[in-house]
């Protein structure tokens, strides 16, 4: 890997207590039972998520009024070892809907155990977003609400 | 970290974004850039310039040539975002795959 890869994304891990197919199918399938409901981009509130399990299918976000919001495409589907989506929003939180300006988030799934998966989380690319970043700044300056956060890790 | 108000004022400008979109892809020396643009090699200089002095670019010698490339710094405002953003979604996301699932009614 080159320092250019690393300058331009994040790696994030995690070892989770279930078997390979289940961490793969909560990760996909379930996205809408861990994704931050407060994570979209809609008017109307978040009231489901659904992850389209083929390449070229869609992350949907649909709102409580009915609206809804395409914001990824799957790039690759390989249950239950490997997942690829585009994440296509901008830095200033709005539907990126030129592809050469959405960064790309791998997922891959590892057993470590018959009961335990290490599951390593790649968001690359990050450079293509790059002409926002500045609004990228003020969202960090800003903060999230890192307790809720704290409290689900901690179980 | 750099002057935010600069910065804004130097990506407001399409060539400028254009030029710094392609750093971030790869490192490039001016004749590179002034090459694969439709801007003099003088523009590109002047460009790089103001895109320097926002804080957005670095430059360094590499050999005979000098190389342009974007600020780390700049980009670590976006990676530390995402960073923070990945850790604790994944987290929740453990919480849930350890926990028996739960059919939908």
């Amino acid at each position: 890997m080159t320092t250019q890869t690393q300058a331009t994304s994040v790696t994030t891990s995690a070892e989770v207590q279930a078997p390979i197919e289940r961490a793969f199918q909560v990760f996909t399938d379930g996205i809408g039972t861990w994704w931050n409901p407060d994570h979209h981009i809609l008017q109307a509130d978040l009231a489901e998520m659904v992850f389209e399990p083929r390449v070229g299918g869609n992350i949907i976000d649909r709102g409580t009024d009915g609206s809804e919001c395409r914001w990824s495409r799957v790039l690759a589907y390989e249950p239950p070892d490997r997942v690829v989506f585009s994440w296509g929003i901008s830095l200033s939180w709005e539907l990126e809907t030129d592809p050469a300006k959405t960064s790309e988030i791998e997922v891959a799934f590892t057993a470590s155990g018959p009961d335990r998966t290490r599951v390593v989380l790649t968001h690359r690319h990050l450079d293509r977003h790059g002409d926002g970043w500045e609004n990228m700044r003020n969202a960090v300056g800003s903060g999230w609400d890192l307790t809720r956060y704290a409290e689900a890790a901690a179980q | 970290m750099t002057n935010q108000g600069a910065a804004l004022t130097a990506l407001a400008d399409p060539t400028r974004r254009e030029i710094f979109e392609r750093l971030a892809r790869s490192p490039s020396a001016v004749g590179e850039l002034a090459r694969e643009l439709p801007v003099s090699r003088p523009a590109v200089s002047q460009h790089l310039k103001i895109l320097k002095s926002a804080g957005l670019v670095i430059d360094y010698a590499a050999g005979n040539r000098r190389v342009y490339s974007v600020d780390p710094a700049g980009l670590a405002a976006i990676r530390d975002y995402f960073e923070q953003f990945w850790q604790q979604s994944l987290a929740r996301f453990q919480a849930a795959a350890s926990q028996p699932i739960q059919e939908n009614p």
